[in-house]
């Protein structure tokens, strides 16, 4: 039957599938392995920068700033400061936590670069800039070395920090 | 061409290569990622010439985040060199021979006289043949995963049927690069082995045996380019560019005659080749049997010394080869064993996209 029809009646061909795969391994390299195995210890772990003193967490194993190898492990606290957020309000697939939540910038003390946290304990009306908050972490046994360590930061119940100790990190 | 067409490309003002670095070439690189393997040699490459980051106007990179499956690997990267205050920065999805092009023609227009330029590439995270084979066409070829080694052996087996090679011309190109590359600290495979040896290695895919085909290297190359009074202030010698151009050919390979490298003739007539003896020639050749190829496309006789680093053969970091050419070309005129040399990067199947950079001492 299809021989008698002829490509032409058939129309032109609208989508063409070609499915692609590719697995990698991934190597996280000398300084962010630090911070992994951090994790999996339920502890920050940073790195400082020998020309400038800024302390990175995650660092990647050199100062963005400078271009120097940071070889200096800095552990650091649970506590640390909100700098911005946003409450999430969109569901979308893939979802695992409830709407509303609040994502926000976390920046550790003593740290001079601030992080994605999501924050809990608290309803989406109160969150502010400068809440000081602190890590939950998962049970000891479930540590492993990835952020699902962290199951998120609540407030620590500090007085919020002064505006000028973070307006660097906005 | 025209003469004219000619006119366009031709050097308005003299860039020097000033300083060239390149990482170990390596099978795996496991520990380290990117920035960790790209920092020593960004290091390197500016303590050469006692400068640091901020003698540099301008940085281009050359890096594919397919490699890795990392996306904007290319922007954590720069993370090496440090980019504060602000930078003015470039990024090519190609090898970084293709950078040190784009860098050269800002460098042309004369509002900056120093550029940095980079590439990187470990191969070992994924599977380079099935990686390789997304840079084809997307609807006619890449869903056919044709792996490179059997792209470049079709080349072979046409360039053994043109009557232009023999299988043994392949083994006997592997040999000496092979051995030139026991002089080369940084290569990956190095070994003196005879030609008649090298035949009774298996095929991969025939007509390719083992030894013609590139090793699969991690790696990192960089290179300072100098204008104008900054070239002889970081050079009491300074190597300069004295052509340049780069062409590519249709991506279908049933419209080409893979026993040839128009591309390449091209560009090397662009870039005035043949307008001097050549006694260096560093060709980006990663199946042996593309030198042959590449040699006839750039009119380079017997007498000219070809690859004396080893060549891809020896180490074929992805992203760096090309580049690392011109640093080993540039280096042999440095170190007064050549006057005049030329560096050729190439990139995409069956020599597809061909890039060809003239290089001389003196004033």
């Amino acid at each position: 039957m299809a021989g008698e029809t002829t490509t032409e009646e058939l129309g032109p061909v609208t989508t063409l599938a070609t499915p692609i795969r590719l697995d990698f391994e991934f190597t996280p390299g000398i300084a962010l392995s630090g911070f992994l195995r951090g994790l999996e210890q339920g502890k920050f772990i940073g790195q400082r920068c020998p020309k400038c003193g800024k302390v990175y967490v995650p660092s990647r194993g050199s100062c963005p700033t400078d271009g120097v190898p940071t070889t200096e492990e800095v552990e650091l606290g649970n506590a640390g400061t909100v700098t911005t957020y946003c409450v999430v309000n969109v569901p979308f697939a893939g979802q695992s936590i409830e709407i509303p939540y609040i994502c926000a910038q976390v920046l550790l003390d003593k740290a001079n670069i601030s992080f994605m946290g999501l924050i809990q304990e608290i309803p989406t009306d109160e969150i502010r800039m400068g809440m000081r908050v602190e890590a939950v972490w998962v049970d000891p046994s479930e540590l492993t070395p990835t952020l699902a360590s962290v199951k998120y930061f609540r407030p620590n119940g500090e007085p919020d920090a002064d505006y000028d100790t973070y307006k660097e990190y906005l | 061409m025209s003469a004219a067409a000619n006119a366009d490309r031709s050097v308005r003002r003299p860039v020097s290569i000033a300083s060239f670095a390149q990482s170990d070439n390596v099978r795996r690189e496991n520990e380290r990622n990117e920035v960790e393997m790209l920092q020593p040699v960004v290091a390197e490459v500016f303590a050469n010439i006692g400068i640091d980051k901020d003698d540099i106007h301008f940085i281009c990179s050359g890096s594919t985040d397919y490699l890795i499956g990392g996306p904007f690997s290319f922007v954590t990267a720069l993370d090496a060199v440090g980019v504060w205050p602000p930078r003015a920065e470039s990024h090519v999805e190609m090898d970084g021979a293709w950078a040190l092009y784009e860098a050269w023609v800002l460098l042309q227009e004369g509002e900056i006289d120093t550029a940095l330029v980079y590439s990187f590439g470990r191969s070992s995270p994924g599977n380079l043949q099935e990686i390789l084979a997304l840079q084809l066409d997307p609807y006619y070829l890449a869903p056919l995963w044709p792996d490179p080694v059997s792209l470049a052996a079709l080349q072979a087996r046409a360039l053994l049927d043109a009557g232009k090679a023999t299988e043994e011309d392949f083994a006997a190109i592997a040999s000496r690069s092979r051995k030139d590359a026991l002089g080369n600290p940084k290569a990956q495979v190095s070994n003196d082995i005879s030609t008649e040896a090298l035949m009774k290695d298996d095929y991969v895919v025939s007509p390719l045996r083992r030894h013609a085909l590139p090793p699969i290297t991690d790696g990192a190359a960089a290179i300072v380019l100098a204008a104008g009074d900054k070239a002889r202030e970081w050079s009491d010698n300074p190597v300069w560019i004295t052509g340049f151009d780069h062409r590519i050919e249709t991506h279908s390979l049933g419209a080409r005659d893979l026993t040839s490298s128009p591309s390449t003739a091209k560009a090397g007539e662009v870039a005035g080749v043949a307008d001097g003896a050549v006694d260096v020639a560093e060709l980006h050749a990663p199946y042996a049997h593309q030198e042959i190829i590449l040699k006839e496309a750039l009119g380079l006789g017997d007498g000219v010394r070809i690859n004396p680093s080893g060549g891809a053969l020896a180490a074929n970091p992805m992203m760096s080869a090309g580049l690392i050419r011109i640093g080993e070309a540039a280096a042999r005129i440095a170190a007064g064993e050549a006057g005049r040399a030329v560096a050729h990067a190439t990139s995409g199947p069956c020599l597809q996209q061909n890039l060809v950079c003239v290089l001389e001492g003196g004033e």
